[in-house]
């Protein structure tokens, strides 16, 4: 299962660039040469962009590792490019930055080499769940950065803001919602599950799943857009066209700064935290630049420059952290958030897919 | 000039060039496309050669059925509203002054010069609640209230249709000024009326222009993918839709391949029943 809109830049993309992303890859831009290297793949455009301006530059001043960055096409593309590539023993990057689904589906063919904590101590700065794991307990990842889906909404003809993901449901919502159109990015289960059957754990079984589904569909009369592409939604929620949604909370906020009537709320069920992973390809022979290059990215520092330069929540404790309240809340939030359950877009991905679909069109 | 059938294999050299380019562009990737079809799908995986046909087995259900319907229906829809707008507007077209033909023909020809993204993104505005031409109707009295026009099936339609336009118009015009225009004045020295001229005389006259015009019509909606999301509901997504989320979206090569060649096999097999009923009418 793909996970195309995991990260932002990829789902800005992908009207743009779609498929033909993969065709724009490896277009390495060399910062300085140096006797180290470590070729870093991040998420091409705005991220690669931010990334090279904010954080490799200093990350070379630092170690004397110069970095190469490479654009990543967006969704499975670039696993697929990284596995094919490692059969036949190259890495078109050492380290990359991946979805948890693609993280997931990485570990199943042992895609990613082991990463030892004691070469990357301030690994102990992170929160816990962004350690990706194996399944034996090595470390598969570590948490590069996240970022949150809340519930958005028009302050001109939504007066009050929701308190709640079940204000979707309200009968006064009728043709007033956008939401994402796939199960694998709108994490609208996940949701489901928090808000009405007590948590995430309800979807464990596959009668749980098709109980959140049919209480996801009593969701269909009130929703006017469901959307792929997110300058859709967007636009119509600051026109007011459509005034209630899920949406970005990052980019929600960049609108309201500039004057639209919108809003980004955290329902008290939590906004959904999605995250992308650092992860070493096994055919890299830089395992020991790659430690020091995802050590040095677990500073609390250089997480309060990401979420103060581009615009993610950080991957570690809050109290290391010296974001102001008004830097912390504008990208991420106290409320224990949905986390969504990357493990059955994995496993159950063609049955979860297939309700959907028929969910949402049938 | 006389010409002779070819004689030595070097004769043939003209055509090695578009049977390469054929063979390169549409075979190699089509024949890829039929033998991905047969793959074994893995789940939270790639895809592994086989010979399975679970992707087919999938496709057989009464949902993709629906989605396969409807993305023919509208098609269809669209062919036929493009050649019920397109073959008077021709008509009329081919028998205006140069000038107008000129600058009729430009602006259509601009039309193509718009990606699916804009008219997509252009069409949804104007059907927009608060930005679309029902205010417009609410400022002339004819509406209490401006509403939303999307998303819904016209919406899809008109805009399908507006993107397909121009080609009908670019495949009629040759056709139409072309066409004798003794033969309706014939009809009305007669005594048929313009219209009856037009329908009884003219448009028999087109037939085989309208079939095709029809048919390419038709396929160029079929593969309509952006403009049914843009501006209609789940319901009006066609199953070009489905297959972009498996194979970007969900990774399934396997089944989206499938459902690629359920789709072309369909349209050709109903293209194929057009231009038999076509010359059937002809033979008669």
């Amino acid at each position: 299962m793909s996970d195309i809109f995991n990260n932002k830049i990829g789902r800005r993309a992908v009207l743009a660039g779609g498929i033909a992303g993969a065709s724009m890859l490896a277009m390495p831009s060399v910062l300085r040469a140096q006797d180290k290297s470590l070729k870093v793949g991040v998420y091409g455009g705005y991220f690669k962009d931010s990334f090279d301006k904010n954080i490799f530059a200093d990350f070379t001043k630092a170690t004397g590792i110069a970095v190469e960055s490479v654009a990543e096409p967006t969704g499975e593309a670039w696993l697929v490019q990284l596995e094919q590539a490692a059969k036949a023993g190259a890495a078109p990057a050492d380290v990359s930055m991946m979805s948890q689904v693609s993280m997931l589906k990485g570990q199943s063919t042992n895609l990613w080499t082991p990463l030892d904590l004691a070469k990357i101590p301030n690994s102990k700065n992170l929160i816990d769940r962004f350690v990706n794991k194996y399944p034996d307990g090595k470390v598969a990842g570590i948490g590069a950065v996240s970022w949150y889906i809340t519930l958005v909404s028009n302050t001109d003809v939504i007066k009050e803001a929701p308190t709640s993901w079940a204000a979707m449901w309200e009968k006064d919502k009728e043709d007033k919602l956008g939401l994402l159109a796939l199960v694998s990015n709108s994490f609208l289960l996940e949701v489901t599950a928090k808000t009405f059957m007590g948590g995430t754990n309800a979807l464990d079984t596959e009668e749980g799943i098709l109980k959140a589904l049919e209480k996801l569909a009593e969701l269909k009369p009130n929703v006017r857009l469901w959307y792929r592409d997110e300058a859709q939604f967007e636009q119509a929620l600051k026109s007011g066209e459509i005034p209630m949604g899920q949406y970005y909370h990052d980019v929600t906020g960049l609108a309201a700064a500039d004057g639209n009537p919108v809003r980004s709320t955290f329902p008290k069920e939590g906004g959904i935290q999605d995250s992308g992973c650092w992860a070493l390809s096994r055919a890299s022979k830089k395992t020991e630049e790659a430690h020091t290059f995802i050590n040095y990215m677990c500073q609390p520092a250089i997480q309060a420059t990401l979420s103060r330069k581009v615009g993610t929540a950080p991957t570690i404790k809050r109290d290391l952290l010296d974001l102001t309240a008004e830097e912390f809340a504008a990208v991420s939030s106290d409320i224990e958030p949905i986390i969504p359950r990357y493990d059955l877009y994995q496993t159950k991905s063609d049955f979860l897919n297939q309700k959907w679909t028929e969910m949402i069109a049938g | 000039m006389r010409r002779e059938p070819p004689q030595r294999l070097g004769d043939y050299g003209p055509l090695f060039f578009p049977a390469g380019m054929l063979t390169l562009f549409f075979v190699v990737p089509f024949a890829t496309m039929i033998a991905v079809s047969f793959f074994q799908r893995e789940q939270g995986g790639f895809y592994t050669p086989a010979f399975v046909l679970d992707n087919y087995a999938r496709f057989l259900s009464l949902f993709f059925g629906k989605v396969l319907g409807f993305s023919l229906f509208l098609a269809v829809a669209v062919a036929i509203a493009c050649v019920v707008v397109g073959v008077p507007f021709t008509y009329l077209l081919a028998r205006s002054a140069r000038k107008m033909q000129i600058a009729w023909l430009v602006a259509l020809l601009s039309i193509l010069s718009l990606s699916e993204v804009m008219i997509g993104f252009a069409w949804s505005t104007l059907f927009s609640r608060t930005a679309g031409i029902t205010n417009l109707f609410v400022w002339l009295g004819l509406m209490s209230q401006a509403q939303a026009l999307t998303p819904s099936f016209g919406a899809v339609m008109t805009a399908m249709t507006y993107q397909a336009f121009p080609y009908t118009v670019l495949v009629l015009y040759p056709a139409l000024v072309r066409l004798d225009p003794t033969l309706a004045e014939a009809a009305r020295t007669l005594g048929a009326s313009p219209v009856k001229a037009f329908f009884t005389v003219v448009v028999p006259a087109l037939r085989n222009t309208i079939l095709a015009t029809l048919i390419m019509v038709f396929i160029f909606a079929l593969g309509s993918y952006l403009l049914p999301q843009l501006l209609g509901r789940p319901q009006h997504w066609t199953l070009s839709v489905l297959i972009t989320d498996q194979a970007i979206y969900q990774s399934n090569m396997p089944f989206a391949a499938a459902m690629a060649v359920f789709l072309v096999l369909v349209s050709l097999a109903l293209v194929g029943l057009a231009v038999y009923a076509g010359q059937q009418k002809e033979a008669k």
